[in-house]
């Protein structure tokens, strides 16, 4: 009996040996990261500030930084294709190798490209950042991209480089629309990041929907149809009746309401504030989910929610800014219906922005040149601006540009079957402020909306839906409390 | 004089063999063992780019975790959904194996079958929770069918209920280990002596009473270190579930393991709570392990021949 006892333990430890195993390992790396993470450390104090206004200091010159060395190897770590096809298609001199390797003159550009869900691209580049000042020069990243959602996280640390350290000057940027630079401004006022787009959103509906349903594809009348929430919602009903649905699923108008609030996620103190706009999108949606307006309860990005880019989906509308409806919608599959150029696209019930990217340079770059090169092509350059807005359909951060094209025919968008809606954009991005975001919304956007998935299938009530958000988000980011 | 030294040297040739395992284990288990404990007794994570420790903090972790966290909540579903893969598991396991080591049921293509039923094992538990995702998703085949044969009005969402769900975990991880489990209990019947089962049938004993009072007795050592190896492996659940769910463990978090509790707080690094919780995960098992060996063991007293 000892000695099966004596056995029976020592094949426990085994076995708590492998379950410690991937525990053990991350825990040994610890160590470094804390070593050499303490120069950045000091400065991140007042990251989480919700309600910064920080103003830009103007009086900040450009470096001259043209005697300075480039480096062999352009490490660019981002989320998605949508800038690596920027940069293949519109960026002169950038040629592609393979999937993850291209060539700008003789440096070689390295794309470390993970996906956005659940933290994992913020994961990974925060591991990288963390061992810049190590890394050898080819292995440093030089230049990566942040969303709205999380741009703050990196905007007041010393990961990221102002831009006028890459010799770009103010006085370049006066055509960017001002919250893009706003987002990307420090707290002591170095403008941190640049983008080339801007994401105001609209309502994309379906044409022959609204055919269908409003009798009329006009955007005009859709818009009357969907002035205000309580009119949406009376429409949701009439196209219910005529064998559609309005939305794919219940996060489609997520952003409409999240952005419109008048408190941030958190507040100074680390607390997580639920704003009553926040409060008023579930009320909405579970009442429309409930009476079959709405798809499918699943989330963004799921098959449902794509089954909607085909006629046989049935839906009516998205939300979405101009990256989506190219980017997203399908268009290049056959018998979409962005392929058919059968969406149209209407203001919609309230204005709302959704994305954003921006293009930083990593402190410890050795490749200074060629990223300012980069964000000055791609956000500074016109003729390369308008080119994307022609041949991507997206909506470029060119204030004068785009209210010029506007009113060009030539620029109206394919997918939008010939209608012109960089009228409408324009419009909503000179509305657009940022001053709610903190650098937890991605993780508080999301998981709000998957614990209220729970809450539209009826399987638990409110209440029990907001604890299991508060375990989540407090597992996510241990600094904050209810 | 000559004789003792002998008996040394061969004595030292032992422990000369043991080192290479030895330092493997202190280096890649032993250690990282201890560094779990010792984690767990401090605040350590990472809010954005800033590290938060390492802070002394005691047992706090600990306390959190029983009051904050929903561990035994957790616990509960990593328990339910192993009884409810690993009941049938054993249950087919035994059937087949008792079939395939049964010489006068002349089984034809006892080799292909065996392979076919360790077949699941080898595809990556990820890639199999994939496969059933989409299977039973609202959009996908299963739902489909169900509805053209008129079974269902409309769309069952399998991932949005409880219960189906965590049937669907129970399939996949039995569908998955049946056939190792299979094998096992196959080689331990193998090793039956067969003079048992003819004196037993000679004695007038049906097939049934075979099963229960010869072979099962005599598989028992095996049957433990099924059950005790299956119970390691239930707790530490993880792939299947979070894969299926996404990571989210839907509904309600009726379908998180203890282990994708645990991947929840490594986002944030957090070494202090992710040590807590293995902690107690150690424990747990140790205790379960235990009452599975003492359950099984006490009639050895008797049974011992």
């Amino acid at each position: 009996m000892k000695k099966r006892l004596l056995a029976l333990s020592m094949a426990m430890i085994m076995a708590a040996g492998t379950l410690a195993g991937c525990e053990g390992n991350t825990g040994a790396s610890t160590t470094t990261e804390t070593t050499t993470t303490e120069s950045g450390s000091g400065s991140t104090t007042t990251e989480a500030e919700p309600t910064k206004a920080p103003e830009l200091d103007t009086t900040v010159e450009a470096e001259d930084i043209s005697t300075e060395e480039e480096g062999k190897v352009l490490n660019i770590y981002c989320w998605n294709e949508e800038f690596k096809s920027r940069l293949t298609d519109h960026y002169p001199g950038y040629t592609e190798v393979d999937a993850t390797h291209g060539k700008i003159g003789d440096i070689d550009v390295v794309w470390n490209i993970t996906p956005n869900e659940n933290n994992a691209y913020q994961d990974n580049l925060d591991q990288t950042l963390l061992k810049q000042d190590s890394a050898a020069a080819d292995d440093k990243i030089d230049l990566f991209l942040v969303e709205a959602d999380y741009a703050l996280k990196y905007v007041d640390t010393d990961y990221t480089l102002p831009v006028t350290d890459l010799g770009i000057s103010l006085s370049e940027l006066s055509t960017q629309y001002k919250y893009t630079q706003d987002v990307m401004t420090s707290s002591d006022g170095k403008l941190k990041g640049l983008s080339w787009q801007g994401c105001p959103g609209v309502l994309i509906y379906s044409r022959e929907a609204a055919k269908a349903v409003l009798g009329s594809d006009d955007p005009a009348t859709v818009q009357e149809a969907v002035k205000d929430w309580d009119t949406y919602k009376a429409t949701a009903a009439d196209v219910k009746k005529a064998g559609y649905y309005m939305t794919a699923t219940v996060n489609d108008t997520f952003r409409t309401f999240s952005n419109n609030v008048s408190t941030p996620w958190v507040s100074a103190d680390k607390k997580i504030q639920i704003d009553d706009n926040i409060k008023k999108w579930v009320d909405d949606t579970k009442e429309m989910f409930d009476a079959g307006y709405i798809k499918s309860s699943d989330a963004l990005w799921s098959d449902a929610w794509s089954s909607g880019f085909y006629p046989d989906g049935k839906v009516f509308c998205y939300f979405g800014p101009a990256w989506m409806i190219n980017f997203s919608m399908a268009a290049d599959t056959e018998g979409s219906i962005a392929n058919l150029g059968q969406w149209g696209a209407t203001e919609g019930p309230q204005g709302f922005f959704w994305g954003g990217t921006w293009i930083c340079a990593a402190n410890g770059t050795d490749n200074k040149a060629t990223v300012a090169d980069i964000m000055r092509k791609l956000t500074v350059d016109k003729d390369i601006m308008m080119d994307i807005v022609k041949a991507d359909s997206d909506f470029v951060n060119n204030q004068p540009a785009m209210e010029e094209a506007a009113t060009n025919d030539d620029y109206a968008f394919a997918v939008l079957g010939g209608q012109n809606p960089l009228a409408m954009f324009a419009n909503g991005a000179k509305a657009i402020s940022l001053d709610k975001i903190t650098s937890y919304d991605q993780g508080c956007n999301e998981e709000f909306q998957n614990a209220m998935k729970d809450y539209f299938d009826g399987t638990v009530d409110y209440d029990t839906a907001l604890n299991n958000f508060y375990d989540k988000i407090t597992t996510k980011y241990p600094a904050l409390s209810k | 004089m000559n004789k003792k030294k002998s008996v040394v040297s061969y004595n030292k040739w032992g422990y000369i063999f043991l080192i290479p395992f030895a330092v493997v284990f202190v280096i890649f288990q032993l250690i990282p063992l201890i560094n779990t404990v010792k984690n767990s007794f401090f605040e350590s994570y990472r809010d954005g780019l800033t590290i938060i420790g390492p802070n002394w903090v005691g047992l706090k972790n600990y306390f959190k975790l029983f009051s904050e966290g929903n561990i035994l909540k957790y616990f509960k579903n990593t328990m339910i959904m192993w009884i409810m893969g690993f009941v049938p598991q054993i249950i087919l396991s035994l059937l087949f194996a008792a079939w395939f080591s049964d010489p006068s049921l002349r089984l034809k293509c006892q080799r292909f079958f065996k392979t076919v039923i360790y077949l699941p094992n080898l595809i990556m538990a990820s890639a199999f929770s994939m496969l059933f995702f989409t299977l039973f998703s609202t959009v996908g085949p299963v739902n489909d069918i169900l509805m053209k044969i008129g079974i269902f009005k409309e769309a069952y969402d399998f991932m949005a209920h409880t219960g189906s769900v965590r049937f669907l975990v129970a399939l996949m991880n039995c569908l998955m280990w049946f056939g190792n489990t299979t094998i096992l209990l196959l080689a331990g019947m193998m090793g039956i002596d067969t003079s048992l089962f003819e004196a037993a049938e000679v004695d007038g004993a049906t097939a049934n009473q075979v099963f229960w009072k010869i072979t099962l007795p005599i598989l028992k050592p095996i049957l433990i270190y099924v059950m005790i190896t299956s119970l390691i492996g239930g707790l530490q659940m993880f792939d299947v579930p979070q894969i299926l769910t996404n990571g989210k463990g839907s509904p309600n978090n009726t379908s998180t393991t203890l282990i994708m509790c645990l991947n929840n707080h490594l986002y944030s690094k957090n070494y202090g709570m992710g040590g807590a919780l293995s902690v107690v995960l150690f424990v747990i098992t140790g205790i379960l392990s235990v009452i599975v060996f003492k359950f099984n063991g006490t009639e050895d007293k008797y049974g011992k021949a």
